[in-house]
């Protein structure tokens, strides 16, 4: 039950029934988004404090408006205008922002761990919007419903987590959830952005992007970023495009119903083509709608719950 | 003055001595250690139960004097060093400024003996500044009361230079100290790099880092003749790569921490900066390794890399956290609980690599009970089971992973030159039983 947990920090501390209950909130507030009137009354008189350390447009904006849907007085944090840009410590900021009486912080922060440590320090509920490299467990649960939307299911699926899997919070909690559910995980990309002993977290690991989509369901293509060429990641963004990179070719090899994720923001040309993207535009603006449904359960489930009773 | 301490199991590595013995100090220096003495003017210290061993000796300590002196000082090291029953340490020269001239040298000396509380040897820097490329005047600083050499937590990272300082220091017959790691391969690492650095998305610091560095500090001083101890040693290669080295006779030391043979990566998981330090908390196969060196003898020392930081480098998000946790107060207690209490390590032989092995590594006349050697003596209680709370820190630091955790084995009383410098209240009652003073500190004044 997730209404007995304080906090949601990541995936990896979730049962599969508290997934099972997002997914399914979730796909409740699905419906409430299609209406002419978008609000709820359940956080009414809560407070809720976007707390955002790393530049974010699309995923401080759908926390924004998952709160506004659900009646939370909403407020933006953003570490550049801040006094974090003064010194301040974490812990500092976040005790001050706690002593006006918040009820909810939502944390986007570019250390592993950051929200583990701000949970420990503060009586605010806190919701990790994605940890440095770590955990981005609204992310996966978004992923997670687009695909029981499209498949019916998770068990059994099977899923390419595809790109710098290193240093992605997206891929590790996409891993937690997928295989808490049953579904297949591999993961592919050059061997410089798969982390050491990754198959102890239960997954499959290639470096074959042909094969391994050959096997599966769909793809989850992660944003490449142009910095990892100056670290030697990869010889070349254009030689990532190439071999790694998904495009008509690659897809085309595979059957119908093949599905493309891609979290966002594209690098279209990078790690996915324009003609994919636009082929798989449906799928992809479907997260992003779903974005705001699991953040509206999650909310709902973590303070709502204490609304209720 | 006398003190007679009577009817403790009395371990000496330097005679191989350990058997119940009483131990007679007379005027701050050992005057007999036989099965029985009786002395009807000295004061007596009742020790039945307990162990009696040389004053235990730290060849790696961070006292952060001068320049971080809010995170430790001399004093406030040295009383922690009592505390944990040590009464000879070294501490590194990573200070502000960098310890690599007389002047430093002798002041740190001062410094240590104006506290009074233990033995403080500075340890000198193998470059000036720690910048890497001019070697300090060995021989000078050698002669000012620096015991080696070290570029601490900023390792040569020249081959070249490395090989001449190896080469120069057969002058002063000291060891070069080194602190094994090829940056380039660790950089933006915090912690292990293995299974629990994938689950928890934190940049890892990979063994290789240390074992390719360890090759070649080994090599060079295979080639140069000269002495190399190889600080905390923490991965599995690098234990073996001693081991061979020592099997060809290179002049190759070693010392392992009591952190690294008693936690593994796993206690990273809830992201506690007090859990990250450098080398890093390694696996569990690292963690064997380092136990059966220390019982094989391929690492010859135990050193707790004392570490000490303040609260806002520490209270925070783990990559951006210090390195480094404090050990003096719990080293004893580690070492005792893990590895012999669990029948990995036979007791004489912890006391050996906590007393006689680092000094021997230093060239100090100390860590033995022989006749005639300064009344350094530490007395413990093996069984004493304990909780390692705030309130047991003297360090001016805190930063420990194992405070709440539980322990058996505690110092109870610890001499330096016949005086105590510690002393717990669970031995007030054995020491002058019967008569009227219970305190040695009073007996001192």
């Amino acid at each position: 039950m997730i209404a007995t947990r304080k906090s949601l920090l990541g995936i990896r501390e979730l049962d599969p029934d508290e997934i099972v209950e997002i997914l399914d909130t979730a796909a409740s507030f699905q419906e409430i988004q299609q209406r002419s009137i978008k609000k709820v009354p359940t956080l009414r008189g809560a407070t809720v404090v976007n707390l955002f350390f790393e530049a974010s447009t699309r995923t401080r904006s759908s926390f924004e408006l998952a709160e506004k849907r659900l009646s939370a007085d909403v407020l933006n944090f953003s570490a550049s205008v801040s006094s974090v840009s003064k010194g301040e410590s974490l812990r500092d900021t976040a005790k001050n922002i706690e002593a006006m009486n918040v009820d909810v912080l939502v944390m986007r922060h570019g250390s592993s761990g950051a929200c583990h440590f701000l949970d420990r320090h503060v009586e605010a509920r806190v919701v990790n919007a994605g940890d440095g490299q770590h955990e981005h467990p609204t992310q996966a649960l978004l992923d997670a419903l687009t695909l029981r939307d499209l498949f019916g299911k998770l068990e059994g699926l099977r899923v390419v987590i595809l790109g710098d899997v290193s240093h992605s919070r997206v891929a590790r909690s996409n891993i937690f959830l997928l295989t808490k559910m049953g579904a297949k995980v591999t993961v592919c990309g050059p061997p410089t952005m798969l982390p050491p002993e990754i198959q102890a977290l239960g997954v499959e690991e290639s470096t074959d992007v042909r094969a391994a989509l050959r096997e599966a369901d769909a793809v989850n293509v992660l944003r490449i970023q142009f910095e990892r060429t100056k670290e030697s990641l990869i010889p070349s963004i254009r030689e990532y495009a190439r071999y790694f990179g998904i495009n008509e070719r690659k897809l085309s090899e595979l059957p119908e119903g093949f599905t493309v994720l891609h979290p966002g923001p594209m690098n279209r040309g990078t790690e996915i083509s324009h003609g994919v993207a636009e082929a798989h535009s449906g799928t992809i603006l479907r997260q992003v709608s779903n974005g705001v449904a699991v953040r509206m359960a999650v909310l709902y489930l973590l303070y709502g719950g204490e609304a209720r009773n | 003055m006398k003190i007679l301490i009577k009817g403790g199991r009395v371990i000496d590595p330097a005679v191989a001595h350990d058997a119940q013995a009483d131990v007679l100090i007379e005027d701050g220096a050992i005057a007999a250690v036989e099965p029985r003495i009786e002395a009807e003017d000295a004061r007596l210290v009742d020790a039945a139960g307990l162990v009696v061993t040389p004053g235990l000796v730290d060849m790696h300590v961070h006292f952060r004097e001068p320049g971080f002196e809010y995170k430790e000082d001399v004093e406030s090291g040295s009383r922690a060093a009592a505390a944990g029953g040590f009464t000879t340490v070294a501490c590194m020269p990573n200070t502000d400024p960098v310890i690599d001239n007389e002047a430093l040298v002798s002041q740190i000396v001062k410094r240590g003996q104006e506290a009074g509380l233990c033995r403080v040897h500075p340890i000198a820097a193998i470059t000036k500044g720690q910048q890497g490329d001019l070697l300090t005047e060995m021989m000078l600083l050698r002669d000012a009361g620096a015991v080696r050499f070290p570029d601490y937590g900023v390792p040569v990272e020249s081959s070249r230079v490395m090989r001449r300082a190896l080469e120069y220091v057969r002058l002063t017959g000291q060891p070069i100290i080194s602190h094994s790691e090829d940056k380039a391969l660790s950089a933006g690492g915090h912690m292990h790099e293995g299974v629990v650095s994938t689950r928890l998305g934190i940049e890892g610091i990979p063994s290789a880092s240390e074992d390719v560095a360890v090759a070649r500090d080994v090599r060079l001083a295979e080639i140069t003749g000269g002495r190399l101890h190889v600080c905390h040693v923490s991965s599995a290669r690098s234990v073996e790569v001693i081991r061979r080295a020592k099997e060809r006779g290179v002049r190759v030391t070693a010392e392992a921490t009591p952190h690294h043979v008693t936690l593994t990566d796993e206690a990273v998981e809830g992201f506690d900066a007090n859990t990250k330090m450098n080398p890093p908390l390694r696996a569990e196969s690292d963690r064997q390794a380092l136990i059966e060196g220390l019982a094989d003898g391929t690492l010859d020392a135990i050193a707790t890399d004392h570490a000490p930081h303040a609260p806002l480098e520490k209270l925070m998000e783990f990559d951006r956290a210090r390195f480094g946790i404090i050990g003096l107060e719990t080293s004893l207690a580690l070492i005792l609980t893990v590895l012999v209490k669990e029948g990995r390590l036979p007791l004489a032989d912890a006391v050996e690599r906590m007393t006689l092995a680092p000094a021997r590594i230093l060239g100090l006349e100390v860590g033995t009970l022989r006749r005639g050697a300064p009344a350094d003596v530490t007395v413990f209680d093996p069984d004493l089971a304990w909780t390692f709370g705030p309130g047991d820190v003297f360090s001016k630091s805190a930063n420990s992973p194992f405070l709440g955790r539980e322990l058996t084995g505690r110092v109870l009383l610890t001499l330096l030159d016949g005086k105590a410098v510690h002393e717990r209240p669970e031995i007030r009652g054995r020491i002058d039983a019967g008569r009227s003073s219970h305190n040695l500190e009073t007996a001192r004044s």
